[in-house]
């Protein structure tokens, strides 16, 4: 008897498994690699959310413009004016800036150019206070102070088909266009696709005589204090002064806030979609590592023969799992680097600032470690099993090899399970803000597991009560083979019905989210709309317009510009929430505040006596049909029912407006609900003609027009006449959104090829298990004469059924999902889009047959021979 | 040193109760070579997973030294087995990814040993493959490997060694060649060799036979072998008809 220790110590036993795994390691690594798909999307968004992060901090002075930066709708007043003069004095630099919408035009002898709605930005000397704009050719900036010189965005220079060196013109001003611009700080390149930018000093402003009654205009100044100033603690003192003539304030750290907030609230909802892949490679860990573990049996049992204990041959398997699910982590911790440095050249349009590409180390650190985590979880399912491995199986073949030990609950089994459940919540609260949204993830992904493994179940018996003789016995054997000892059914329902639902899932949401940004042009009654048109100019701009050929004016629509007083004679912000309005009630919130920015915003309202024809009444009745109780207003006016809400207003209540000075009391008579995606101007306000007919208003007009070359001529020939009349062209617009809607579908199908692609893996694991017994199987039917074809149809018909189940069920599952996360997470309408999730259906049953039948394909190159060598 | 005390094994199938052993009772002495033999279906694979601790009886002891295997855990039977049994298998079952030298290891470090190689080195340089250490069982042959099989059977000192029809997937020459190795380890060792077969005349090379019919022991005699008190060191030395001793069936 030799002496020694009566049981092996770790390193011996890790020395055992690594030899032991000789000739398994690259098969373990491909079921450990179901993770890595999952694991590199971690990384790749942890780590670009990271760079992004810092580049936002490092930079943030140059995104707000200043160290603090005060902006307005309305002109500064000479209060506002003098406030900030005194700053000035008191040590800190001031730029300011005005940016308003105005069409350029150019005109070229040779007849060429155009005119285009554009963003005028009008800069004060010192702007920028941080970073530097980048002009092509360089170092034009610096003149824009002392010549007439405008320095534009190059898609200015296409749209008017226009060279730098051309005359722009902008109202009644001429420029010179100086330069094109390479780069703003604190602005995405991407904004220039609604309105090009031009910048001109702000000297040259009152000669465009653009900025007139009516004009829309935001007002920027831009403050950089001394050398280690507070911006919050600088600025708390003045907020109530810039607050009383209604500018707004904010600091660099305000802003970093905001945009990091922003960053990482784009992170968390694109993790939760590495999660969910991480989720299904677990899946396919799982399912993997079953079959590989099926190849061991064996093996197994002789070890317990030669002395092992159930411990150490748990632990001999779980180390190598453990092993190659590192492998695993880090081939996906590596895709992921990878990905995130071709990620800028995919986004950068979209963000305000350059982003400085860096390795993120904690980003991969916690993309490993989950990604391990996982792998171990869902690998210990199978792994536990092992326990239950009779050494009888090294002298006797049993069909179920792990039925050992069946007696009483398998404690160990029940806490596996609970590490997974637990591991499930775990990650999930990691991208989570609230409790309530963990609850709901993983209550989701539990409710999608226990119903694909209830409909495998049940597929089952199913098949076991269907089976008819009279079928042809290729069918028969494929049905049976559904519910026969040691199925795949669950299995591979669980691991495709998984798959099918994520990725159906992720295509619905965003195809839903993509819908809001069509416009539906059928209900549209024009395509071409001019504004802040003066009422002196009504006649000469509708004769222009009705001048162009099939050109026709659908309506005019006055503009009146005004602001809310006091609401049931309180003026705000004084007015208290009203608790017991309808719109509260129906809300369910008892206690909704009104939205200050609804209180104090600018409002450009209209008056007429019928309706829209996007619009319709949802409360009150229209005017003229609810008479005045006594003592109220006379004057009615209708509210948009969402404006209402934020307002804490509702029918019968009454607003006073302050319109351009002049106080005119209304009751509210009724509620609409307007389709604001109509290209029309919709109000949130709307009066009877006899409350506003006299206030001084601008117009807008809605034309329709042709498509050609007809609508370009009458805005150039109106801008000539009245350079102060803006105008849109509703196929511009189409444009610009379809591009913004080709960029995202073109993720959208990106996202969804991913997680096709990751769904392979996870099923060849799924299928792997039970691959030794169908290579049996098969060559035993051959020794019985079978044929090749006949074996193939036995694959065919139990794959079809496999694959159809588990699309079918994924399919309805994401469909529920998908209508779950539209409702409460984007509070949204959701529509079916049943052939679109039919397609992905339908791919993922072919590419379960096809592995199915690609799996097999040893049971067609085995000859007879084999059987006979069996024992 | 092994004692089977009304062995009985049943099973459930389907709706009724299969009964694969009855009432086994015997003893095997230290050193002793012995024959499990019988038909297919009589039992014999159940027998031999019953004394080697594999499986618990329904009914009955099984004690190895004195110890009651039908007494203790599974994970306490794999530490006895590693101490006290060896085993060798129809099928070799050497574990494929580990070399020849590796493969007769295994049992000592699953006990512990840090110094599994030069003993494992010794009893493959015993059986003959002193040049194949660091083959993979896919470069031996079906003898070779059996060999091996036997090398780590032996590795650490087993009291009993059972072998499940050792030359079953092994052609004449070859399993000959096996039985003699084993006969002549059994000698040099003092281990007890319990052998399952079919094979009636390897059986005869034992001392002793335990014949089963439909789960119950129709014969328990000693062999002509087994009545020459001094094997001879090489081969068969036949003994006459009258010097076999028959014993009763309890």
């Amino acid at each position: 008897m030799t002496d020694g220790p009566s049981h092996a110590p770790f390193r011996a036993l890790l020395s055992l498994a690594w030899r032991e795994s000789r000739s398994t390691r690259r098969r373990l690594l491909l079921y450990m690699s179901s993770i890595a798909l999952g694991v590199a999307a971690l990384v790749a968004i942890d780590s670009y959310a990271g760079n992004i992060n810092r580049s936002v901090r490092e930079q943030s002075r140059s995104l707000v413009g200043g160290d603090v930066a005060l902006s307005s709708r309305q002109a500064w007043s000479p209060q506002a004016d003098s406030l900030l003069d005194s700053l000035v004095g008191t040590g800190v630099t001031l730029a300011r800036q005005t940016t308003f919408g105005s069409m350029a035009l150019v005109q070229r002898p040779d007849g060429g150019g155009g005119t285009r709605l554009s963003q005028v930005r009008a800069v004060t000397p010192g702007f920028p206070l941080y970073g530097r704009v980048g002009t092509e050719p360089a170092g034009r900036w610096s003149d824009l102070h002392s010549q007439r010189i405008a320095i534009v965005d190059p898609s200015l220079l296409l749209s008017l088909d226009a060279q730098v060196g051309d005359t722009l013109a902008l109202g009644y001003g001429k420029f010179v266009i100086a330069a094109t611009i390479t780069t703003v700080p604190g602005d995405p390149g991407f904004a220039s696709a609604f309105g090009p930018r031009v910048y001109i000093g702000s000297e040259w402003v009152p000669e465009t005589q653009l900025l007139t009654f009516g004009s829309r205009a935001e007002y920027d100044a831009f403050i950089r204090l001394q050398e280690g100033a507070n911006p919050d603690q600088w600025i708390e003192p003045l907020r109530p002064r810039f607050e009383a003539v209604r500018v707004r304030a904010r600091t660099v750290s305000q802003r970093e806030n905001n945009l990091t907030e922003s960053i990482d609230q784009l992170a968390n909802f694109l993790g939760v979609v590495g999660i969910i892949a991480l989720l299904l490679g677990g899946v396919g860990v799982a399912s993997g590592v079953n079959a590989w573990i099926a190849r061991k049996i064996e093996i197994v049992a002789v070890l317990r023969c030669l002395g092992g204990t159930s411990r150490q041959v748990t632990l001999i398997y779980a180390t190598q799992a453990a092993i190659m699910g590192l492998v695993g982590a880090a081939v996906g911790a590596a895709i992921g680097v990878g990905i995130q440095f071709a990620l800028p050249g995919v986004v950068r349009d979209y963000l305000p600032l350059e982003v400085e590409m860096r390795v993120e180390p904690w980003a991969i650190g916690s993309g490993l470690l989950l990604g391990v985590w996982i792998a171990l979880a869902f690998a210990l399912r199978p792994l536990v099993a092992l326990r239950r491995v009779s050494p009888l199986q090294a002298i006797r073949r049993t069909v179920d090899p792990t039925a050992g030990r069946r007696t009483g609950t398998d404690w160990m089994l029940v806490a596996v399970n609970a590490f997974i459940a637990a591991t499930v919540v775990g990650i999930s609260a990691t991208r989570s803000e609230s409790l309530q949204d963990v609850a709901g993830f993983s209550a989701g992904i539990a409710a999608v597991l226990v119903l694909l493994w209830g409909s495998a179940v049940s597929l089952s018996r199913l098949a076991r009560a269907a089976v008819s003789a009279r079928w042809p016995y290729v069918v028969r054997q494929g049905v049976a083979n559904l519910y026969r000892p040691a199925n795949q059914t669950r299995a591979v329902v669980l691991s495709l019905g998984f798959g099918a639902f994520l990725v159906t899932t992720l295509y619905l949401v965003q195809s839903n989210l993509l819908n809001e940004l069509r416009i539906t042009e059928m209900s549209s009654r024009g395509n071409l709309v001019f504004f802040d048109v003066q009422q002196d100019q009504r006649a000469g701009v509708d004769s222009i317009v009705r001048s162009g050929q099939g050109i026709e004016v659908v309506e005019t629509t006055p503009i009146v510009t005004m602001r809310i007083f006091a609401i049931n004679g309180k003026p705000i912000p004084q007015a208290p929430p009203r608790r017991d309005t309808t719109v509260a009630r129906a809300s369910g919130n008892q206690n909704q505040q009104p939205s200050g920015w609804a209180l104090r915003r600018e409002y450009r309202s209209t008056y007429r006596d019928s309706l829209g024809p996007g619009e319709r009444v949802v409360a009150g009745k229209w005017f003229g049909e609810t008479p005045a109780p006594a003592g109220a207003p006379a004057h009615e006016v209708s509210i948009e029912v969402s404006i209402a809400e934020d307002l804490g207003v509702s029918l019968g209540d009454a607003i006073t407006w302050d319109v351009q000075g002049v106080k005119v009391d209304t009751r509210i008579t009724s509620l609409r609900e307007v389709n604001w995606a109509r290209f029309e101007p919709n109000f949130f306000a709307v009066f009877p003609p006899s409350a506003l007919a006299e206030a001084p208003h601008t117009l807008v007009v809605l034309a329709s027009a042709p498509e050609g070359t007809e609508p370009m001529r009458v805005q150039r020939d109106i801008v000539r006449v009245y350079p102060n009349v803006a105008s849109i062209d509703l196929s511009v617009i189409r444009r610009t959104i379809g591009e913004i809607s080709r960029r995202a579908t073109l993720a959208i199908r990106f996202l969804t090829v991913f997680s096709l692609a990751m769904g392979i893996p996870v099923l060849f694991s799924a299928v792997s298990a039970t691959r030794r017994d169908r290579i049996r199987e098969g060559v035993l039917l051959k020794t019985l004469g079978a044929t090749r074809r006949q074996i193939g149809r036995i694959l065919l018909s139990e794959y079809t059924l496999l694959g159809l189940l588990g699309a079918a069920t994924g399919m309805v599952l994401a469909m529920g999902g998908a209508w779950a996360i539209m409702k409460w997470v984007f509070e949204r309408p959701f529509e079916p889009a049943l052939a679109e999730a039919g397609s992905i259906a339908l791919a993922m049953l072919v590419l379960a047959v096809a592995i199915g039948l690609l799996s097999g394909r040893d049971v067609f190159k085995e000859t007879a021979m084999t059987a006979l060598r069996e024992v | 040193m092994l004692e089977a005390r009304n062995l009985t094994k049943e099973f459930d199938s389907g709706s009724h109760r299969l009964t694969v052993l009855r009432d086994v009772t015997f003893q095997i002495p230290q050193g002793s070579l012995m024959a499990i033999v019988g038909p297919s279906g009589s039992g014999k694979t159940t027998l031999l997973g019953l004394l080697a601790g594999l499986d618990t009886p329904t009914r009955g002891q099984v004690l190895l030294d004195g110890a009651d295997l039908t007494a203790m855990s599974e994970d306490q039977r794999a530490r006895l087995r590693g101490e006290k049994v060896g085993f060798v298998f129809q099928s070799f079952q050497l574990i494929p990814t580990l070399t020849a030298i590796e493969n007769v290891q295994v049992p000592l470090e699953l006990r512990g040993e840090t110094r599994a190689a030069p003993r494992a080195r010794e009893l493959l340089e015993r059986v003959g493959l002193g040049d194949r250490l660091d083959h993979f069982p896919s470069q031996l042959s079906g003898g070779e490997q059996q060999r091996v099989a036997i090398a780590r059977a032996f590795v650490n000192q087993p009291r009993i060694l059972f072998a499940d029809e050792p030359t079953g997937n092994l052609d004449g020459a070859t399993g000959a060649r096996i039985v003699a190795l084993l006969e002549q380890l059994n000698r040099e060792s003092g281990s007890t060799i319990v052998m399952v077969t079919h094979d009636i005349s390897l059986a005869e090379r034992t001392q002793r036979i335990v014949r089963l019919a439909d789960g119950v022991v129709v014969e328990d005699r000693e062999t002509r072998a087994g009545a020459l008190r001094e094997g001879p060191a090489n081969g068969w030395e036949a003994e006459s008809q009258e010097d076999v001793a028959t014993r009763e069936v309890p």
